[in-house]
């Protein structure tokens, strides 16, 4: 369980970042708390050059507030994530989901924009990006660009970053009066990841359900929108959240693994859609 | 003036927290990892990817001229000189062991094996080498399935062999002349029940993974090793490796978990004496996590063909088991043995009246299976428990009932059982008792039918394992007659020191028990000295010479045994020396509290510190006495104990998503006397963790390449204390009657009785859906598949859903299990 040798970096601005990811080239690496990359390493299933280790960045760390956005540095830690008041106030869905991510160990080194970037779709905070829609903020040789949810996954384990880019930040709109969220996560033990997780915003407006958003985890290669239920959602009443749900599986491909088989997930992103909203609802 | 009792607060029974625990859990103590001797050198072991195939070339020049290599060797190497990784349990006279070489030389034929090791200067260096080893594999079929591995023409996974099957050993009651015939009991059964049950392959998953570390000396060795049974591994290494015995030291420091993996001989331990002998250099050796979930040995892996024949009324007369035991690639040390030791205990606590067991040890391309917590007795319990679950169903009896009816009472003890075995002692009825009344059983009945009738999503389970087990491994005449290689017996030395210490040698090796604790508590009792004043030496061949080791919940019972009748002979010798100071008689002097007194005439009295001294001085002894109070003791059981006890288990089962939730767990447990009751809590929850994870959480699976896809604990789901319950145990006391102490063992006991108990429970949760079994582990996806599938969907192979719920009862419900 020793890595296979590799060169390693550690920069402590964005800018020496993006030139050490730069000069690392195609066999780089980037190091972002390390939770998925290491245990990579250390079984010899990647045989990087460099490691850029973003740990010192410390501007990629924190929360801070952006006018219509609070905005998450790419390498606060999972725990940081669920303790900031900015999170709690603005986005309590994220802090939800990242209480389910693993274990204290883990959650103390692994980060918000690391498990993004990695992009498995196991993991509990693409769904919840993308119900919330926010927007990551990416660093590269050609300055800085922002890239919406929507568009920032690609497919398993890969995304709209640039081999030469770094995700810096995440921009996560301030929802308006009248959200409300829940993450309804299904897993065999505490510390494993989502056989199914499902992330629900729900706006209700004069008791009926105006908005609702609904990402989905482990359902396909990436995180994806449950759409066929948001529009069965929206001006809904409470009473038909269990019908809406039965869409929640529309389109999606899950995999079959040794968590489930396809079927399975597909009947379990139905049942916890269903309960997620009324969760989020309160019902 | 008012007597004042000086004696010091009894030890024995108090729950002290374990002495061991400061090091233990800090990590600041002696693992053999954290070892190290001047002039060492690393080991890496090169691993066979393929399950099952002949090795056509292998070429380690590459490897060689890496940085920091000193050597590279593959078995071609050591073919000559490594003999076989050591079975000591030829089951039966014509068992087939093609043999097991530690390094592979021709073939391999388990994912896992070791076919080449890499010796450098440092450990980084030693595994980055690997990859310069360059070997080609002609694949064979894998041999996975053991129905399949036992047909004519089967793929051979040994080509020295013409069979799969290694052994067929065979009990009837009839023959054995312990019960009437089965034949009989088949032929004239009122009601039969059969059922398949499938015992899962488990990963024992010690918390430290193994290590070992090899000091080469002359003619002989010194050797570090994570392991349950430095004796042993020293006779073996002498008798494998043909080393003098006299010039093998084996030391098992601090050993951080085993639950039975840590019991054989394992080539990683001989393949780094055989180097460090080569090189004449001092070598390490420590597996990762992942070599050690794939090749340390696994547990479990029995298919169970079991067929129980009643009265209508609920008699049970009769059971005939038969199981297909998967042995994995190669017989390891107590292997072929373990299901074996299952032959006594499917009769449980039932009076039955024939009986028949046949076991089959079947060869597989899979890791070794060998000792895993419980060792045959879990497959027993689970069987017999689940069984009588699905008679009480066929009669229409209440399962309590059926039990109360057929167990036996606590007033037919000491009772022979079907199986030969005589269980000195018990009190089902207490201990069941107990448990209703804790779990409220009356209640969560009524609950469960409320919940049925008002069709709840989420439904309520009740399940119950009453069982007992055979433990204190073991009388040694029993182990003759079963053919073991060695004997069942206990060492303990004690030596007083001049300033009043002792220090108690044993030969129990523990390896997280809490013996330095327990075994201090009973000679500080039994000498009368202070709980502190005691210490324990263990684990090193050289300074504890003599033992058996730790397996079997055999410690206590056999090896506390030993321990009480060392002190017993330290008090004679001392009584003598007593005597003299006191210029009394021998047979005048009581002994209580640590003092010798003269009965009736109080005031002068010798301590037994004071015994200590003056054989130290050896200034004034009587005549003809050596100037030594110490004293050694070897204790053979003259039976196993047998702990009993009663576990109750409620879940909910959220029948929409499959997923059962453990309401309330109740077990009354009765492990005899207490020494340590921390202990015994420990050891408990302990047990029930592990015998809950084989119902609910783990499986080691396989592809059909016969590569282990569990090889993470990602996807080998073991429980944490956030998946289970809050534990409700108590216990009842009923002495053992064959040991001075009246202690049964009770490091199994959790482990054996769980996992029936969860079991029973979810299918009882689920009868109503036309459910009558359920594969273990019951994941959320295998419960949610039996409820839509009426009982007897199974999800297709690849997935830890496979197999479903199925089995054939003698009305021919349910569908068969493939």
């Amino acid at each position: 369980m020793i890595p296979a040798p590799f060169e390693y970096v550690r920069p402590s601005s964005v800018a020496e970042a993006v030139s050490a990811i730069g000069a690392a080239g195609e066999d780089g690496k980037i190091l972002a708390g390390g939770q998925s990359l290491i245990p990579v390493l250390r079984l010899r299933l990647a045989y990087p050059t460099t490691l850029v280790d973003l740990g010192r960045v410390a501007e990629m760390q924190g929360v801070r507030d952006d006018g219509d956005a609070i905005v998450i540095g790419a390498m606060t830690t999972h725990h940081d994530v669920m303790h900031d008041p900015l999170v709690a106030e603005h986005a309590p869905l994220i802090a939800q989901a990242t209480g389910t991510i693993a274990d204290p160990q883990v959650r103390h080194r692994g980060t918000f924009g690391g498990a993004l970037s990695h992009a498995d779709p196991a993991g509990d905070l693409g769904a919840v990006a993308l119900a919330l829609g926010c927007e990551f903020v990416a660093s590269g040789p050609g300055g800085e660009r922002r890239i919406a949810a929507s568009e920032f996954f690609h497919d398993y384990l890969t995304t709209a970053l640039a081999p030469d880019e770094v995700l810096t930040q995440v921009r996560v709109p301030k929802l308006g009066a009248g959200w409300s969220s829940h993450y309804e996560k299904f897993n065999r033990v505490a510390q494993a990841w989502s056989i199914v997780g499902v992330a629900a915003l729900v706006r209700r407006d004069n008791g009926s359900i105006a908005e609702a958003r609904i990402g989905l985890t482990n359902m396909g290669s990436t995180p994806v929108r449950a759409a066929a239920v948001e529009s069965a959602l929206a001006g809904a009443d409470v009473g038909s959240v269990a019908a809406a749900a039965e869409h929640a599986a529309d389109g999606t491909n899950p995999p079959s693994d040794l968590s489930g088989q396809a079927d399975y997930r597909q009947h379990l992103a139905r049942v916890l859609t269903k309960r997620a909203v009324l969760a989020a609802v309160g019902s | 003036m008012t007597a004042v009792d000086e004696r010091p607060e009894a030890e024995i029974g108090k729950a002290r927290r374990r002495k061991e625990d400061a090091h233990l859990i800090t990590g600041r103590t002696r693992w053999t990892d954290n070892l190290s001797v001047p002039g060492m050198l690393h080991l890496a072991m090169l691993r066979s990817p393929m399950a099952h195939a002949t090795i056509t070339s292998i070429d380690p020049t590459d490897a060689r001229s890496r940085p920091g290599v000193v050597a590279v060797f593959t078995g071609a190497d050591f073919k000559d000189v490594q003999g076989n990784v050591p079975c000591a349990w030829p089951v039966t006279p014509d068992m087939v062991n093609p043999g097991a070489p530690s390094l592979a030389v021709d073939q391999v034929n388990f994912a896992g094996e070791c076919v080449a090791v890499v010796v450098a200067r440092s450990k980084a260096e030693a595994q980055d080498a690997l990859e310069g080893i360059d070997i080609e594999y002609e694949p064979l079929p894998p041999v996975l399935d053991m129905d399949q591995a036992v047909k004519d023409g089967a793929t051979l996974v040994h080509p020295n062999t013409e069979s799969n099957r290694s052994y067929t050993w065979v009990f009837e009651s009839g023959a054995a002349g312990t019960g009437a015939p089965i034949d009989d009991a088949l032929r004239d059964a009122e009601v039969t029940v059969s059922r398949r049950f499938v015992q899962q392959r488990l990963i024992p998953a010690f918390m430290e993974p193994r290590a070992v570390m090899v000091e080469p000396s002359g003619e002989g060795v010194t050797v570090w090793s994570a392991t349950q049974i430095p004796h042993i591994l020293r006779v073996m290494l002498a008798l494998t490796l043909g080393l003098p015995e006299h010039k093998v030291r084996v030391i098992a420091p601090d050993v951080g978990g085993g639950f039975g993996g840590k019991i054989p001989v394992t080539p990683e331990e001989i393949i780094s004496v055989l180097v460090a002998r080569r090189l004449n250099k001092p070598v390490k050796y420590t597996e990762s996590r992942s070599e050690s979930l794939m090749a340390a040995h696994h547990g479990r892996d029995q298919l169970q063909d079991i067929t129980i024949t009643a009265t209508r009324d609920g008699t049970v007369t009769g059971l005939d088991v038969h199981l297909l035991a998967d042995m994995g690639a190669y017989l390891r040390l107590v292997g072929p043995g373990v299901p074996i030791l299952g032959a006594f205990m499917y009769n449980a606590i039932y009076k039955i009246p024939a009986y028949r067991f046949v076991c089959e040890g079947i060869f597989t391309t899979k890791t070794p299976t060998d000792a895993y917590r419980g060792a045959g007795r879990p497959e027993a319990t689970f069987a017999i428990e689940r069984i009588m679950d699905e008679l009480a169903v066929e009669l229409g009896m209440d399962p309590m009932e059926l039990r109360r009816k057929n167990w036996i009472k606590h007033e037919e003890f000491p009772f022979t059982t079907v199986a030969g075995l005589t269980y000195d002692s018990g009190n089902y009825e207490a201990a069941t008792d107990k448990a209703l009344e804790l779990i409220g059983w009356n209640d969560l009945r009524a609950e469960q039918q409320e919940r049925r009738d008002s069709n709840d999503p989420v439904q309520l389970g009740l399940g119950i394992s009453t069982f007992t087990e055979m433990c204190g491994l073991a009388p040694s005449r029993v182990l003759g007659s079963l053919s073991y290689g060695a004997g069942g017996w206990e060492h303990a030395a004690i030596r007083m020191l001049p300033t009043g210490k002792v220090e108690v040698v044993t030969g129990a090796s523990p390896h997280g028990q809490g013996h330095e604790t327990a075994f201090a508590q009973i000679v500080a009792d039994k000498l009368g000295v202070a709980f502190e004043d005691v210490e324990l030496i263990h684990g090193d061949t050289a300074s504890s010479h003599k033992g058996l080791d730790t397996y079997g919940s055999r410690s206590l019972a056999v090896g506390g045994i030993a321990i009480v009748n060392a002190a017993d002979k330290v008090i004679e010798k001392a009584r003598k020396i007593a005597a003299h100071l006191l210029e009394a008689n021998e047979a005048d002097l009581e002994f209580s509290g640590g003092k010798f007194r003269v009965a009736g005439s109080p005031g002068s009295e010798v301590g037994i510190a004071d015994a200590a001294l003056a054989v130290f001085a050896a200034h004034n002894l009587p005549d003809g006495v050596e100037p030594s109070i110490d004293a050694e003791a070897t204790y053979d059981p003259e039976n196993f104990s047998f702990p009993h006890g009663t576990h109750l288990c409620a879940v909910e089962i959220d029948t929409e998503t499959g997923m059962t939730k453990i309401r309330k767990y109740v077990c009354v447990d009765d492990v005899g006397t207490p020494i340590n009751p921390l202990i015994i809590e420990g050891q408990v929850h302990g047990g029930l963790a592990q015998g809950i994870a084989q119902a609910l959480f783990e499986e080691a699976v396989y592809d059909d390449a016969g590569n282990l896809t569990t090889g993470t604990f990602v996807d080998y789901t073991l429980p944490s204390a956030a998946d289970l319950p809050s534990f409700t145990t108590e216990r009842t006391e009923t002495p053992s009657t064959t040991n001075p102490l009246g202690v049964k063992g009770v490091g199994e006991a959790g482990t054996i009785a769980s996992t029936p108990a969860v079991v029973n429970a979810i299918v009882d949760a689920l009868r109503p859906f036309g459910v009558n079994d359920i594969r273990m582990p019951a994941t959320p996806e295998r419960v949610w598949r039996a409820i839509h599938g009426g009982g007897k969907h199974r999800a297709a192979g690849g997935t830890t859903a496979y197999g479903g719920a199925s089995t054939s009862t003698s009305d021919g419900d349910g569908g068969d299990l493939q």
